[in-house]
């Protein structure tokens, strides 16, 4: 049995029980982190905040949402928006902090791929952070779902009718995840169940192995430098702050991370109180009808790009190009065939490859939301079949990569 | 057998029976998540063909989803060749186009236009005639006939009489 | 240096997305129509001076305005409940105690002489296939038609609020509330939803109101949309354009051009801001507040990581 004894304070108490200092130093102030980073890095702790934003926000809606097709909706825009004090305010960060989170997982994102921060051991950290844009993905869409209005209902139609899977005909799927021939009843209150209790549970698992997979390989830096972490940690534990190459997690770089959060923050309160338009569609203010099919049906802008990959073909072509768009940045780290682990711009072909992709991305997003006619869809074609060939290309430009 | 085999045995048995269990516990699951007998009961429709008019659409319900009713005027059953008139729903000396109000690419309802005979998807502007035809991508497919069977001058959504199931063998519409 | 260079690429592609996905696809999904500030310039220009007393006769008299229409401010009630009167004429004809300032006066002498004209609703009503507009022509009393329409007009002003004293309900009852409901104030189209006592008052409430819809339903093809919350869904600037000229936004819809007042359309505005979004004005008081509280936090947190940072380099 474990030997106790007498406290010397409060913290010796607790860790005497739960090893606090030990954990402290493995968590924060040991935990080293290079110095030679920029704000990019700090995305990270944005996308934590904005997360706490959401939980704290769903929690105060949740207690007054109704999941009833009858009632969903008027507890939503009468009751929330107009009754409950502050119920406006935590509707719109929520529905702001939902866009404005994949704003923020794309830079995340994109900063990995050009710093190569998938590569020699960070593979984990690379796979566990796509698992996270996927529940994050399906977590949007069940949230979607809940005012139940015009682009809840026919985005909900359109998006369960993919898993009839094109001539597969797998119509009694679609019907087992709707538990209806059309979402209704028990589709709302699954979607329900999902968003505010399952997916969240993934997310959260999901977010602590991504901080897990961090903790061995630790950050990347912005040169690719491969620093020996015990050598410079020992040069800061000695007192050489300024001649380390590290710094300590806390609260050293926790100071930068909240400085960035604290800019970020100047943007998410400007989008919550005086643009809040793009993230709360206004077709969405309209009851669900399901015998009236808006003019426009399109999906939030964060899914715009892989939407656009399903539309230009046939339906069964659509569907195999909207998998392998699904599954393809997953398999990045093994795609990347070069040997180096360096920025983007140190890489040749691969720093072209990055910004074509990005363009590309950007284009397919917008062309996602434009009807597909005439110019638009030829344009969305074109961007379909260049993004699918950006990645077949990937393993052979990086192969011809020499060793630096 | 000796003892640490024995107890590696037993390791994997357990495992074994808990597999059962939790795999019996899914199956459970599964079945939760089914369509529920109500609302698979009130899966059909009855409807009295002799209230409709030519060339007027009427849009009825039925699983939640519209079905679209049209009687053909003389005109235009003439215009219908034999190929399309196997599509043609006769119910006593009227004909009738009987389809699901929803486009094949994606589930949008499409607009009919009595001056045109045509039906447009606003949502990516597929056409279909008044046969159900598509004649302009991106459906994929004709308009499709929900099951029915046809009860002197009614007819009812959800069962699966004769002449639904010559369409189907036929091929002119899928399970839906 | 280069943190900045960095945040310049990521502000710069972050609104060229934005760009694309909200102003210009918008702009090529929806139709833009620009409106003319409520000038109804197809309508002709008045050019006589009415005379409210000679009006007041027209309209008890001549004119036969009172058969169909209450005049509550002077004390002429309808002469038949909203239910019924929807089911003569397809809606309730309105209380004109009020229609002096919601309507615009170039448009109320329009519509005197000519409704479906005025009204933009000929593809519906056409006189030469039978189908008359429920509200019958005024060929005039005898006199000059068009000072009498003048007169009219003078009167119906003279008995109206003043522009400054006008209420939003009054604007929107008059305005939208015989075609459309708005749930989230209250309204019902036989009006306005009263507290119950008795369960069969609520049940015969609610019966005239089915009634009445049913009516409406058959006039219009379809029940006009409940405007609750059409401020968010719709936004001022199509709210305004479209009632100023349905056609313009959707030719062929049986939605008439109801002929608003710049006055009129502001307080139908005001009453859909209050249905629609009703904290407002909580959210522009508090947003200032927050933002000013975001750039304090932002200058304290530069602070802390400066002292700290200022012991790493």
């Amino acid at each position: 049995m474990a030997h106790f004894t007498k406290a010397t304070g409060l913290q010796d108490w607790f860790n005497q029980r739960l090893a606090t200092d030990i954990v402290s130093r493995v968590m924060a102030t040991e935990y080293w982190i290079p110095k030679n980073i920029n704000f990019l890095w700090a995305m990270g702790m944005v996308l934590v905040i904005t997360f706490v934003f959401l939980l704290a926000s769903g929690i105060i809606l949740m207690m007054y949402y109704q999941p009833n097709v009858e009632t969903a909706f008027d507890s939503v825009n009468y009751i929330i928006m107009k009754e409950v004090e502050f119920g406006w305010l935590w509707r719109h960060v929520h529905g702001v902090a939902a866009s404005i989170v994949f704003l923020i997982m794309y830079i995340h994102m994109f900063t990995g791929i050009y710093y190569g921060s998938y590569k020699k051991g960070r593979e984990l950290i690379w796979i566990s952070g796509m698992l996270l844009f996927v529940a994050f993905s399906a977590e949007a869409f069940s949230g979607y779902m809940l005012p139940w209005g015009q682009m809840s209902y026919w985005a909900g139609m359109v998006i369960t009718n993919i898993f009839s899977l094109g001539d597969l005909h797998l119509n009694g799927l679609v019907e087992w995840i709707r538990g209806d021939y059309v979402p209704a009843q028990a589709f709302l209150n699954r979607f329900y169940m999902l968003h505010v209790l399952l997916l969240p549970l993934v997310i959260i698992v999901l977010i602590a192995l991504h901080f897990a997979t961090l903790r061995i390989p630790h950050v990347n830096n912005q040169e690719g430098e491969e620093l020996d972490f015990e050598e410079e940690a020992k040069k800061y534990k000695s007192g050489d702050k300024k001649g380390s190459k590290v710094m300590a997690f806390a609260n050293d770089f926790l100071s930068k991370d909240m400085l960035v959060v604290s800019i970020f923050m100047i943007l998410f309160f400007y989008l919550v109180f005086y643009n809040y338009d793009f993230a709360m569609d206004p077709v969405n203010f309209d009851p669900a009808d399901g015998l009236k099919t808006p003019a426009h049906i399109y999906p939030e802008w964060y899914f715009l790009w892989s939407y656009e990959v399903l539309r230009p073909f046939s339906t069964n072509i659509g569907l195999i190009a909207f998998g392998f768009a699904q599954v393809i940045f997953v398999m990045l780290p093994f795609l990347d065939r070069s040997p180096n682990a360096i920025p983007a711009h140190k890489r040749g072909a691969f720093q072209i490859w990055f910004w074509v992709l990005l363009a590309d991305m950007i284009v397919l997003t917008a062309m996602g939301k434009l009807p597909p006619e005439g110019i638009y869809s030829t344009i969305g074609l074109v961007s379909v079949l260049l993004f699918i060939a950006l990645w077949i290309v990937l393993p052979f430009i990086t192969k011809m990569e020499k060793k630096l | 057998m000796t003892k640490t085999n024995r107890r590696a045995f037993m390791g994997k048995a357990f495992s074994a029976v808990a597999g059962v269990g939790a795999i019996a516990s899914l199956y459970a699951m599964k079945k939760s998540w089914d369509p529920l007998p109500s609302v698979k009961a009130a899966g059909f429709t009855t409807l009295d063909m002799s209230e409709y008019k030519g060339n007027e659409l009427v849009t009825e319900k039925w699983r939640g989803k519209p079905v679209f009713i049209l009687k053909y005027t003389p005109e235009m059953m003439a215009s219908l060749n034999d190929d399309q008139k196997t599509r043609v729903i006769q119910i006593g000396s009227d004909y009738f186009m009987v389809t699901l109000g929803l486009c094949t690419h994606l589930g949008c309802i499409p607009g009919y236009n009595p001056d045109e005979k045509s039906f447009l998807c606003a949502c990516h502007g597929g056409t279909f005639n008044v046969a159900g035809e598509v004649t302009k991508a991106p459906p994929p497919r004709d308009l499709d006939i929900p099951p029915f069977k046809i009860n002197g001058t009614t007819l009812v959504l959800g069962e699966e009489g004769d002449e639904y199931k010559k369409l189907l063998e036929d091929g002119k519409t899928l399970r839906v | 240096m280069r943190e900045l260079k960095i945040l310049a690429v990521i502000v710069v592609f972050t609104l060229i997305t934005y760009y694309l996905v909200e102003p210009f696809a918008h702009s090529q999904m929806h139709k833009h129509v620009e409106g003319e500030g409520f000038a109804y310039s197809d309508l002709p220009a008045l050019t006589k001076t009415g005379d409210a007393l000679k009006g007041k006769e027209l309209v008890m008299g001549a004119a036969a305005c009172t058969g169909c229409h209450a005049i509550t401010k002077e004390g002429i009630v309808a002469g038949m409940d909203p239910a019924m009167a929807a089911q003569s004429y397809g809606v309730n004809p309105p209380d004109l105690s009020n229609a002096g300032v919601v309507y615009d006066a170039k448009f109320l002498a329009a519509l005197i002489k000519n409704p479906a004209h005025a009204l933009k609703v000929e593809h519906k009503f056409d006189a030469a296939k039978g189908k008359m507009h429920p509200m019958p022509q005024f060929y005039g009393a005898g006199g000059d038609i068009d000072q009498e329409i003048a007169d009219i007009v003078a009167y119906l002003q003279s008995i109206a609020p003043k522009a400054e004293e006008l209420t939003s309900e009054q604007a929107y009852k008059l305005a939208c509330g015989g075609c459309h409901e708005n749930r989230y104030a209250g309204w019902t189209q036989v009006g306005q939803t009263p507290k119950f006592k008795k369960k069969q008052d609520e049940l015969k409430f609610n019966l005239a109101k089915a009634d009445y819809q049913d009516a409406l339903t058959k006039y219009m093809g379809k029940l006009p949309p409940d405007l609750s919350i059409y401020i968010r869904s719709r936004g001022e600037h199509y709210i305004k354009t479209f009632v100023e000229d349905p056609q313009a936004y959707l030719a062929g819809t049986a939605m008439p051009r109801v002929g608003v007042s710049t006055a009129g359309m502001e307080k139908v505005i005001e009453y859909l801001e209050d249905s629609g979004d009703a904290k407002r004005h909580e959210r522009e008081s508090i947003g200032p507040k927050v933002m000013l509280f975001t750039l304090v936090f932002a200058l304290f947190a530069f602070l802390w990581k400066k002292e700290l940072w200022s012991k790493l380099h």
